[in-house]
């Protein structure tokens, strides 16, 4: 199964690498991994997607744990959640096909960021299953080059992953 | 005050009581070392870095407390791997300084560049990258606090030289601030109550006690429990010396070359109460068939040990001790005779065994002999290979720490430095150690070390001529086709000491050892025994790979 983790982690330099290297050198599995800062400048988040079962996700989330940089994990899986995802997309089409491609980004609500003699470049944004159909309906016409962020989440309502500190490190 | 970083180095470890520092010197350590002048400090100058940090490691064994080396950038750190892998292994405290090139000259492959941070990143606990000199004390108190508590282990503090050189504002912080590192110290009261419930209604219950013990200083709570509730004990590898030896309780160490009656009696119990032990590959064999009847309860420091092997019914994360101590006044004394009578049985029927006629020395008498005249009182470092496991089998601990040696990455070459590190950190008491003819080898140059500190150590090779663990490997695996595991040179051990100035003997026979090993362990200064043992010799019982450790055999 594919759980997402809410990772905040210190902003020093070398954690993503003690994070990344932890994941490939206990064979866990990255479907996917984005890291940017928080509203506290000194406070890192990852949201990682990673496969596992029950068991392999207790070991991912205690083998996190022990980095001395991580500051609080949290599998959102089972809980409410936003979560999306950017792409950039360029396809091969020449004027006479750019009014059908454009059609498409209408449906998904996706922007035309560059246009070229023969290319067009594409934004999308959503969830997996969004930018994956997105892909899917462009694919016919020869994409060029595509790049995804990863994806970002956050639990809706009043719940939330933030530090604050109580002097505990939280697991939820 | 204003000082150097360097300075103000040597101040943060005189302010943690640190009294020994193990270290070798370079170009880019040159403002530490000359820092190091008016310090109250000792440094021991070491032959090799690997030398420095089994040193530190074998202190902080033997005191409990944090062991500290210093070494260069370049080859000066990548010669400490090996033995920061071993302290990780083994949950040793270790603060590392490394030596760096200067900040400006880092990411260009500058002489004597290293990025030992990325290098050591999977084997610390923890590792720094000093960029802000004003940062190095808070990353220093960091270190120690890291380095000392919950898990304990290895940490890393790489300096470069400019920073090193920066004149800060000294100001040593009275407390941590880590808020990605809080150990669990306290056990969970319920699930305490549930092993509590669990005990009482067990009829086979065992203890199988690992280093969690020796770390966390718990071998009055364990003695406790085990006369408490009649159960026999055994120990990891790493937890031996943690119960005594000679106490009709103990069962001695289980897994691969465990005995036969520890390995049963885990077979089958119906309750195997772990205790900082982490079910290693070497314990627990088929894992499948290890303990199939028992509920487990398994107590550890470390959370992500609990069900990383093997299903627990009951977890407690917590420190050993404290755990035990919240344990103990919830259990009821126990007399129930029947599983100590199969105990009894099993240790009769399987005693450990050697052929004790035999016209050539036996290592195991060798060791036998050690148990004897120190009485199980001494400190014993090992090497690894077969003279490991004799040691394991053999020399029955009295001392809690009693044991020195390299267990979960079993490093060949650590036994020498480690008795160093060892004797330096507890000058008043016996130290002795076990090693092999390839084992010494490795890391010998230390002979110059502690003829240097004058140290007293008692160095008994168990000298077979061969690479034994690995000949008898090749025996049960390979149809005895050996290869690689012959020395065809050997130099003369006895002669070698004398080069270093320590006494030399060479020890053929039974009657040899009889006569000279007592005077030879009573000698005031160091003493190499070189022990001609015979090469045939096998490590006994032993479990084959994938096999269920019910099922030893004799090879
Ligand atoms: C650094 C290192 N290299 C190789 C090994 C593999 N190894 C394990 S035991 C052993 C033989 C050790 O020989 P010796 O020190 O003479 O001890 P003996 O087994 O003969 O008692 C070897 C080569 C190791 N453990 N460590």
């Amino acid at each position: 199964m594919r759980h997402t983790l809410a990772v905040l982690v210190e902003n020093n330099p070398g954690v993503l690498a003690r994070v990344a290297g932890l994941f490939s050198r206990r064979g866990f599995n990255i479907d996917s991994l984005a890291v940017g800062r928080t509203e506290n400048p000194d406070v890192s988040r990852m949201t990682i997607v990673v496969e596992g079962d029950a068991r392999v996700l207790e070991q991912v989330t205690k083998q996190l744990h022990k980095l001395v940089d991580v500051i609080k994990i949290n599998d959102i899986t089972a809980d409410e959640y936003v979560d999306r995802e950017l792409v950039l997309i360029k396809v091969n089409v020449g004027p006479a096909q750019r009014g059908e491609v454009m059609q498409i980004a209408d449906v998904f609500r996706a922007r035309i960021v560059d246009l070229g003699r023969k290319t067009l470049t594409l934004e999308c944004t959503g969830n997996d299953g969004k930018i994956n159909a997105f892909e899917e309906s462009l694919r016919p016409y020869g994409i060029k080059e595509l790049v995804r962020t990863g994806k970002i989440a956050m639990l809706r309502g009043f719940k939330y992953t933030g530090y604050h500190d109580n002097g505990t490190k939280e697991d939820n | 005050m204003e000082m150097t970083a360097a300075e103000a180095l040597v101040k943060c470890l005189e302010k943690e009581q640190l009294e020994v520092i193990f270290g070798y010197p370079g170009g880019a350590t040159l403002p530490v070392h000359d820092a190091l002048h008016h310090s109250s400090i000792r440094h021991i100058l070491v032959r090799h870095e690997q030398g420095a940090v089994h040193a530190a490691d074998g202190y902080a064994r033997a005191t409990g407390r944090v062991g500290v080396c210093l070494a260069t950038s370049g080859p000066g750190a990548t010669n400490l791997i090996t033995g920061i892998a071993n302290a990780y292994m083994d949950s040793v405290p270790l603060v590392l300084f490394t030596g760096q090139v200067p900040t400006s000259q880092v990411g260009t492959d500058a002489f004597q560049e290293v990025d030992i941070t990325g290098i050591t990143m999977p084997i610390t606990k923890h590792n720094y990258l000093v960029k802000d000199a004003a940062q190095l004390p808070r990353i220093i108190k960091n270190a120690f606090h890291i380095a000392s508590t919950g898990r304990p282990g290895p940490v890393l503090i790489d300096l470069p030289k400019d920073v090193a050189q920066t004149m800060i504002e000294f100001n040593y912080p009275e407390t941590v601030q880590l808020r990605g590192y809080k150990p669990t110290y306290r056990g969970h009261a319920g699930k305490i109550a549930e092993a509590a419930r669990l005990i009482a209604r067990s009829s086979r219950p065992v203890i199988y006690a690992g280093g969690g013990i020796i770390n966390s200083r718990a071998s009055k709570e364990l003695l406790a429990l085990a006369e408490t509730i009649n159960a026999p004990v055994t120990n990891t590898f790493m937890g031996l010396s943690s119960f005594p030896g000679d106490h009709p309780l103990f069962l001695g160490m289980l897994g691969l070359h465990g005995t036969r009656t520890a390995n049963l009696a885990v077979t089958n119990c119906d309750l195997l109460i772990a205790l900082g032990a982490r079910f290693d590959d070497r314990v627990t064999g088929k894992i499948a068939e290890f303990a199939p009847r028992a509920g487990v309860i398994h107590v550890d420091i470390d959370p992500a040990e609990i069900g990383k092997n093997v299903q627990v019914h009951v977890p407690i994360v917590g420190d050993v001790k404290m755990v035990l101590q919240e344990l103990l006044p919830r259990l009821e004394k126990r007399s129930d005779t029947r599983w100590l009578e199969q105990i009894e049985a099993w240790k009769k029927e399987h005693p450990l065994r050697y052929e004790t006629g035999a016209e050539e020395l036996k290592p195991q008498y060798v060791i036998e002999k050690l148990y004897e005249i120190t009485r199980g009182d001494a400190y014993v470092a090992t090497d690894v290979g077969q003279h490991q496991m004799w040691v394991a089998q053999y020399y029955r601990f009295k001392r809690p720490g009693g044991l020195i040696s390299s267990g979960g990455l079993g490093t060949m070459g650590f036994g020498l430095p480690a008795a160093m590190g060892a004797q330096i950190g507890l000058p008043g008491e016996r130290v002795v150690l076990v090693t092999g003819d390839g084992s010494i080898q490795m890391t010998m140059q230390e002979l110059g070390t502690i003829m240097e500190q004058e140290l007293p150590i008692k160095i008994i090779i168990l000298n077979n001529h061969v690479l034994g663990m690995v000949r008898q490997l090749q025996k049960v695996y390979c149809e005895g086709r050996y290869m690689a595991v012959d020395f065809k040179f050997h130099p003369d051990f006895e002669t070698l000491a004398r080069a270093y100035r320590i006494k030399g003997y060479t020890l053929r026979n039974k009657e040899d050892v009889d006569n000279l090993l007592p005077e030879a362990l009573e000698s005031p200064g160091a003493v190499l025994v070189n022990c001609l043992v015979s090469a045939e010799e096998n490590v006994n019982p032993m479990v084959l790979a994938g096999k269920s450790i019910s099922e030893a055999i004799d090879c």
